[in-house]
């Protein structure tokens, strides 16, 4: 056993209202720079759609991710070392821009300094590549906003496959959901794998995936290799970049902007503890829908002794271990089990994972006639395909799915007969396998989603890295140079231009 | 001052000295003061036409231009002496082997360089030397497949040993060299010196990414996943020390391979 922490993160897509603060928030703090406009380190797509960059789950198309060979070993799905090499002149996986969008400004100064003219004078787009004016705009990080486009662009939403599809493009079928999607940060990360440099790293403390940018060469076969899309090629820097996980921030023990500002509280960010041992057998599962199983079996259980022991003897800090014991996203995926991995099938081992969303039942008009099974309503009958959502989640295997949806029910259920008629009704809980106490703390963390219960996050023990004495005198946070005073080319990694130091002048 | 002054001298018995300290210098300061800068400069998000063939064909042609030149110049003639292989024979493989790999490279070039002037997504966002550069490779390539119609005419070999000397001398600091080269063609002398232009703007161009060729990725790295760790005890250590403190005995050690 080699006992690793990462924070890990739970989106609870139940009751995400697609406000998109989340993307605007992060947009604003780390991708407002030449070259990464069109990129969004966390965006929110509406599905059923094809999403953002289009298409990105088809890994028949891009060959993200993993694949298993007869015997039982994994490459990357674009090929294994020497194929990634041989592709290194031009990489036939690698999307263009145009299938995220080009990005594009406003003529927003033209509003005000247009001269006396008949028409109303508007702001029209401008391409932030060439400079060139857009006629028309093609395409956008959200294009498919609220079910935005024919159902038949849509409807080539991978998610779809073993559904019979034609019928939620009418109108009284038709169905609706939200997936904001960052970085998975992925035990089996296959951008790492993909990458020839070796500049993307897992960090052993917490497990952020992040990537070396003086050692990135642009090779750009991670952008390739990620099955997620979530690594962006800056081509202005010439180096690729990725969500970060708001590591300075979790460092101090503060979550991520997503998570901070999330108006619908609900990302949750908590401490998993995992066996390092067991990736690779894991992540190497035979069968596609083993896969959700075996990423469980790598988590370990912060309240059994043994693993506390293994923890302390690898060097886990005590407050870790405490923060592992309290992990809202511990209690959700192992404990209450209705928090799931992102297109598991991937072989990545992703750890954001997502809590299916509750929908309304099909044909509330026939309300006399809904579905019911032991009181509760069947989630089978609900308006969004539970085979959509295994398809999503588990993939493709829906019994974990409905096992989750049914308690999330439960928990409405014993929660009304508590509020309404003051009763606990340990039956509804013990229908679903779970005891009223369970159930009381579920509703807790998961509906109320008080600060303190979504986050609990450990800081960084910055004794176990560095000697106070060595870094006395330094030049603190700096990029590219460092404390050299040369400016070098006109990217910094924060935007704008690099600032010179203004010494205080002695005045007589 | 200097009535026996030839330029000659200048080009090929001094410039190439200049041009290697650039070069090297050059390299070595950038890698050092500027790493963030050392990339590939890739454009092929931006536009994918034309990059697919012309990138390969390129790079294809290209390697083998380089080491062509690289191990037929620098191969010491008594090699080829005791090796008992004919000049003429070398020669013959050098035209072959390098008119074809040149033609190869010539189309490349002409597509990358076609692409990048005249595709505005990706004349926008190309640098001077950016451009610079693929102008130079390209004329060089033309050049030098233009010297191998000059070189049809004598394929002894003689000629070629001339430049084998030449660059073999410059590399044993013969202050002599450049006599070796003084006679030929104007058009080797162009490609010798278009040859020495972009050895010098090698490090302040994109070139610099060809010293990054990722061997190590299929050499010395073991597995696939990189795992960095900010902690100044690696594990072994850490578990060692605790093992100290808890008085125990020293459980068998976990596999510590990369997954």
């Amino acid at each position: 056993m080699r006992v690793r922490a990462q924070i890990g993160k739970v989106l609870n897509l139940d009751k995400c209202i697609g406000c998109h603060t989340c993307s605007v928030t992060c947009k604003n703090v780390w991708t407002t720079r030449d070259g990464v406009e069109y990129a969004w380190f966390n965006n929110v797509e509406t599905k059923p759609g094809t999403g953002y960059p289009t298409d990105w789950e088809n890994q028949k198309r891009w060959n993200g991710g993993w694949a298993r060979s007869a015997s039982g070993k994994l490459h990357p799905k674009q090929g294994s070392k020497w194929r990634i090499l041989a592709n290194i002149f031009a990489n036939p996986d690698l999307p263009e821009i145009d299938d995220y969008y080009e990005p594009f400004d406003f003529d927003y100064d033209h509003l005000k300094s247009a001269p006396e003219m008949q028409a109303f004078p508007t702001a029209r787009p401008r391409s932030r590549i060439t400079g060139e004016r857009m006629e028309k705009i093609e395409k956008g990080p959200n294009w498919e906003e609220i079910l935005g486009g024919e159902f038949s662009k849509r409807s080539a939403d991978y998610n779809f496959e073993d559904v019979q599809k034609e019928i939620y493009g009418e109108y009284e079928n038709t169905f609706m959901m939200y997936l904001p999607r960052l970085c998975e940060h992925c035990l089996n990360p296959t951008c790492s794998a993909s990458c020839p440099s070796g500049a993307i790293y897992k960090r052993e403390e917490d497990g952020i995936v992040l990537i070396d940018q003086e050692k990135c060469r642009g090779w750009r076969m991670c952008i390739s290799g990620c099955p997620y899309k979530k690594i962006y090629y800056n081509w202005e820097s010439g180096k690729s970049e990725k969500c970060t996980f708001c590591y300075p921030r979790i460092e101090s023990g503060q979550p991520t902007v997503c998570s901070e500002t999330c108006v619908g509280r609900i990302r949750y960010l908590g401490v998993i503890l995992y066996d390092a041992d067991k990736i690779e057998a894991a992540a190497s599962a035979e069968r596609e829908t083993d896969l959700y199983g075996a990423q469980m079996d790598v988590f370990l259980d912060p309240n059994d002794p043994e693993v506390i022991a293994a923890a302390r003897r690898d060097g886990i800090p005590e407050d870790w271990i405490e923060a592992a014991k309290i992990s809202p996203v511990w209690k959700m995926a192992m404990d209450w089990k209705v928090a799931f991995p992102l297109h598991p099938e991937y072989r990545t081992l992703p750890m954001v994972w997502y809590i299916p969303p509750l929908s309304p039942i099909q044909n509330a008009a026939q309300a006399g006639q809904i579905a019911m099974s032991d009181q509760m309503p069947d989630v089978r009958s609900l308006r969004i395909p539970v085979k959509y959502l295994a398809n999503m989640l588990t993939a493709g295997d829906e019994e974990p799915i409905v096992h989750a949806l049914e308690r999330m029910s439960a928990m409405r259920l014993y929660m009304r007969a508590l509020s309404v008629d003051g009763v606990r009704d340990e039956g509804i809980a013990a229908r679903v396998g779970m005891s009223g106490r369970m159930i009381e703390d579920m509703y807790k963390i998961m509906a109320i989603a008080d600060y303190e219960d979504r986050f609990a996050i450990p800081t960084a023990h910055r004794e176990q890295t560095e000697d106070g004495a060595d870094i006395r005198g330094g030049c603190g946070f700096t990029d590219g140079n460092g404390c050299s005073s040369g400016t070098s080319g006109k990217t910094t990694m924060f935007g704008g231009k690099k600032k010179s130091f203004a010494l205080p002048t002695e005045t007589f | 001052m200097l009535p026996d002054f030839d330029i000659n001298f200048l080009i090929f018995g001094i410039l190439p000295y200049a041009v290697l300290a650039v070069a090297l210098i050059g390299t070595i300061a950038r890698y050092e003061r500027d790493p963030f800068t050392w990339k590939t400069s890739s454009s092929q998000l931006l536009r994918r036409k034309q990059l697919m063939w012309g990138s390969v064909l390129f790079h294809g042609g290209i390697i083998v231009l380089f080491f062509g030149h690289l191990i037929g110049l620098f191969t010491p003639v008594w090699v080829l002496d005791v090796l008992g292989i004919p000049y003429g024979l070398k020669q013959w493989i050098a035209v072959l082997l390098g008119g074809t790999a040149g033609i190869v490279a010539f189309v490349g070039a002409s597509m990358l360089l076609h692409r990048r002037l005249f595709d505005a997504r990706i004349r926008v966002n190309s640098s001077f030397a950016d451009i610079a550069i693929l102008v130079a490779l390209w004329l060089q390539i033309v050049v030098g497949l233009g010297t191998i119609i000059l070189t049809l005419e004598h394929m002894d070999g003689s000629e070629m040993v001339r430049f084998m000397t030449w660059s073999q001398s410059v590399m044993t600091l013969q202050i002599n060299a450049w006599l070796q080269v003084i006679n030929v063609h104007w058009l080797y002398k162009v490609h010798i010196l278009l040859g020495m232009v972009i050895v010098a703007a090698f490090p302040f161009t994109r070139l610099v990414h060809m010293l990054s060729v990722p061997i190590r990725y299929v050499t010395l790295r073991p597995g696939y996943q990189v795992v960095r760790s900010r902690r100044r005890r690696p594990l072994e250590e850490r578990r060692r020390a605790f093992d100290k403190i808890e008085g125990k005995t020293r459980r068998p050690a976990a596999p510590t391979a990369a997954e």
